[in-house]
């Protein structure tokens, strides 16, 4: 944050709008999660909101949407890219069998197949 | 002989070296949680059943602690932009609740966790309450850490105020990108272990 006194207390006036705004975020996260929806559908509900607000935390209070320089913006690229790409290796490991029930084995079949022998 | 570039811009990264310090360490704080956010998946895509956080964690708890993390980032924003203002009587008093805050954060998390304890919900309890435990913990000693340094900021180190004062400004910014990042970790692993 640069500037006059007057830039920052138009700054001061943000930050205030921006609490009010996470306040709310916090409210309806809270809220959202009492909908009857899938866990694929309440999961992405979740993340909106929080990226959301994460997004408003970065732009305004770390001032990230007023940084100009190149090697910050690359810096924190790179950063973004790799963490997606650590989000996404465990999806990958399961993709082929995402959403397939898993039954346990019967830790008793042998037992019950004997019985039913006899 | 001075540091360089602690207050002035360095003409290569247009930044002071604090502030692209500050955002390299963050980056690599990124890869720390987001590693452990990559377990949690791992470990929820891949297990046969998974509780709702709601069944051995309290929601409205989880929400009063998210709200104090949020207002004790709004009081350190408040406290920079009080130092660009020139006003040093404000600093201290939003400093000073920046550091209460979280404080408090820690008492009811420590609650939180007396609570777990009693009930025998300790990390070796199942996979949710081990990553939970592990997740929490860690963001917990960054809380502390956190707390510490702005401490030191509103107490001690404001000395630096009064003979170099934007060199304190620029360190206190530093601090404050960080404390914003505890709070967005916290902005995730709410959600993400409490409510769904």
């Amino acid at each position: 944050m640069s500037g006059s006194a007057e830039e920052v207390r138009k700054h001061i006036a943000t930050y205030k709008k921006i609490a009010g705004a996470l306040a709310v975020g916090t409210i309806v996260t809270v809220l959202a999660s009492y909908l009857d929806v899938s866990v694929a559908i309440g999961i992405t509900i979740a993340l909106i909101i929080a990226t959301t607000k994460a997004s408003l935390v970065a732009n305004y209070f770390m001032h990230l949407g007023e940084e100009r320089s190149q090697w910050l913006m690359v810096s924190l690229g790179l950063t973004a890219v790799f963490w997606l790409f650590l989000m996404l290796v465990p999806l990958w490991t399961f993709s082929d069998h995402i959403g397939v029930v898993k039954t346990l084995p019967n830790a008793n079949a042998h037992e019950m197949a004997e019985g039913e022998e006899h | 002989m001075e540091i360089p570039y602690t207050v002035a811009e360095r003409p290569d990264t247009g930044l002071n070296n604090v502030k692209l310090g500050i955002w390299l360490f963050l980056a690599s704080e990124v890869m720390l949680f987001g590693g452990l956010f990559s377990t949690y998946v791992l470990l929820r895509v891949g297990a046969v059943e998974w509780p709702l956080g709601a069944e051995f964690l309290n929601i409205p708890i989880g929400t009063v602690n998210t709200v104090i993390l949020i207002a004790s980032s709004v009081t350190m924003v408040m406290a920079y932009a009080s130092l660009k203002l020139g006003d040093f009587a404000k600093y201290k008093t939003y400093m000073l609740a920046t550091v209460l805050l979280p404080v408090l954060f820690l008492c009811i998390k420590g609650y939180e966790y007396y609570e777990k304890v009693s009930h025998d919900h300790l990390p070796s309890h199942s996979t949710f309450l081990a990553i939970y435990w592990t997740m929490t913990a860690l963001h917990g000693l960054h809380i502390i850490g956190g707390i510490v340094v702005n401490g030191y900021f509103w107490g001690p180190g404001s000395k630096m105020w009064h003979v170099k004062r934007e060199m304190f400004e620029n360190r206190v910014e530093a601090a404050g990108l960080y404390w914003h990042f505890v709070d967005l970790v916290w902005i995730f692993l709410f959600p993400v272990l409490y409510l769904l």
